[in-house]
């Protein structure tokens, strides 16, 4: 990854994985995503056959995507063929570059086993990404995937992407208007006209 | 997207030379069923050698597109799965033909190696020329189908993308071919003419369904699909830097509808109009300049159009960069 002017006016570069922020609904009631978007892995990933050169590869072990720095031409036709604009051109090394999936880092046995995992799943201090092996049905990402809903991008072209994302999780509470004002209770409490300061309560009768 | 000059003179040079070499084979084609005289070598000669230029500067163009020309030699490699290997492929065999069809003219081999059925001397042009016209028409195709196999891209994704380049190459070569025999002062001004107006004809018809065809369909995905919020109210608020991108310069051709109107009407009158009139004009008064002015403004209208092509295809990804689109 290299960047260029990065102190000066007009700075740009590439990189693997750029966060981007949207937000739903109108003011008041709005909703802030932060909307992480990297190369997906995709399992039938367009990119790959369009690239002349064979560059452009998908490990056949893991599924992880690549470009072959060596063989590249730099002629951008991959990046054409992704429909999710995760392939960015380096400018100084001329080449395609895109997110890794930190192969070198998943794929390291020296590493242990906790941390054979991208640099950005470990770093994330929410713990908001995981990381997994989908193929697997019982491993943590495929149960997420299952369990919590999660969701390819643009699953209308079929190009089934590995990287999935979970939707918002929500703390909600069902409660009814009877179970506030407590409707089986026969003392009725809340209807009663409150006492005077100092007086006895029939919670206070009670203890 | 946006269009790269590199992109748009390969394709509109090498059209125009392989239409050229098409053209010539066609000539060669009518004069040896005695439809037409026959011709001097010379202008086989000079004609095949105005394609290897146009074919050599189509070529010297590409390379401007590469990040890494010297290792151009690996993009003939995937040729089982990508149609740009196949065009680095077809290119040279292309190239190859056309020379070799000049050479033999120059040498004048044109003596019948055999005969079929007492009519056809077959020659050694003849059968370097249909080889030749194979590879020209492949070239089309994979050139066309560079584009046309982008499945996103739904204003390429058609059938009319090959048409396009098809016809449109053709029209600019047997132009060419009539320029070049106004200039060599051949009698055969009208037969080029006339093939180039066929196929400037059918080339409008191609290219203006195509431009009917994208001004009606919406893309399949949008935004909510992009980021998989099903909310009718999303706005972006961030796209994850604060300067451009790759991303943003690469897709984006950053001109005001009315400029691409503009462009389009343009390349409309400068493709199909103009030079189909100044054909007829050469045609009536015999002259010799206008067949050439006719391909010159063929082919700068070509680069406008093939501009256009390239501003036309709105890619998926832009639906992730909303202050740009
Ligand atoms: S997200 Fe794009 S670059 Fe990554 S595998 Fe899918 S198509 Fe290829
Ligand atoms: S830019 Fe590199 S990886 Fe992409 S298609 Fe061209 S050669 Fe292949």
């Amino acid at each position: 990854m290299t960047d260029q002017r990065p102190y000066d006016e007009d700075p740009t570069g590439t990189f693997f994985n750029r966060v981007q922020t949207y937000e739903a609904g109108v003011f008041p009631n709005t909703e802030t995503y932060h909307f992480p978007k990297s190369c997906l892995h995709c399992e039938d990933p367009p990119c790959v056959p369009v690239c002349p050169t064979g560059a452009s590869y998908k490990r056949v072990d893991n599924g992880v995507v690549l470009v072959d720095y060596d063989k590249c031409i730099g002629c951008k036709y991959c990046s054409w063929a992704c429909p999710y604009g995760a392939r960015e051109i380096d400018e100084k090394s001329r080449v395609m570059k895109k997110c890794t999936l930190c192969v070198d880092r998943i794929t390291d046995t020296s590493l242990p086993e906790s941390e054979r995992k991208p640099a950005c799943v470990l770093a994330c201090p929410t713990s908001a990404r995981l990381f997994g092996d989908i193929h697997d049905p019982n491993s943590n990402v495929s149960v997420a995937i299952r369990e919590e809903g999660g969701y390819p991008l643009q699953p209308e072209w079929g190009t089934k992407p590995a990287n999935h994302y979970l939707p918002r999780r929500k703390t909600r509470i069902q409660i009814h208007e009877d179970e506030l004002v407590r409707a089986d209770n026969p003392l009725k409490k809340e209807e009663l006209p409150s006492l005077p300061d100092g007086g006895e309560t029939l919670d206070d009768v009670a203890w | 997207m946006h269009p790269a000059f590199s992109v748009i003179f390969l394709t509109t040079l090498l059209g125009a030379g392989q239409g050229l070499f098409l053209a010539l084979y066609t000539g060669q084609l009518y004069a040896l069923a005695n439809l037409l005289p026959d011709q001097s070598n010379d202008f086989y000669i000079m004609g095949s050698f105005l394609s290897m230029v146009l074919l050599i500067a189509g070529l010297i163009a590409s390379v401007f597109h590469l990040g890494r020309p010297e290792r151009a030699w690996r993009a003939a490699t995937q040729w089982r799965t990508s149609w740009l290997s196949r065009e680095v492929v077809v290119l040279p065999v292309a190239m190859a033909l056309t020379f070799v069809y000049g050479l033999f003219h120059y040498l004048g081999w044109t003596q019948a190696l055999f005969t079929i059925s007492d009519t056809l001397p077959v020659d050694a042009t003849l059968v370097t020329g249909a080889l030749g016209t194979l590879a020209s028409f492949l070239l089309f195709l994979c050139t066309a189908m560079i584009y046309a196999s982008l499945r996103f891209i739904k204003a390429w994704h058609t059938p009319l993308t090959v048409a396009n380049f098809l016809f449109l190459g053709m029209a600019s070569g047997f132009m060419l071919a009539a320029a070049l025999s106004a200039y060599m002062g051949t009698n055969l001004v009208a037969f080029y003419g006339t093939w180039a107006v066929v196929a400037t004809t059918l080339g409008a018809i191609s290219r203006g369904s195509s431009l009917y065809r994208n001004s009606k369909f919406r893309c399949k995905v949008d935004m909510q699909s992009a980021i998989g919020v099903h909310h009718s109210q999303l706005h972006q608020k961030a796209q994850g830097f604060m300067g451009g991108s790759f991303n943003t310069r690469e897709f984006f051709h950053g001109k005001s509808d009315g400029f691409l109107l503009m462009v389009r009407y343009i390349f409309l009158l400068m493709v199909f109009v103009l030079p189909v009139l100044l054909i007829l004009f050469a045609y009536l008064s015999e002259s010799v300049r206008l067949p050439i002015a006719a391909f010159a403004i063929q082919y700068i209208g070509l680069v406008l159009e093939r501009y256009y092509f390239f501003t036309e295809a709105k890619h998926p990804q832009n639906l992730y960069y909303q202050s740009m689109a």
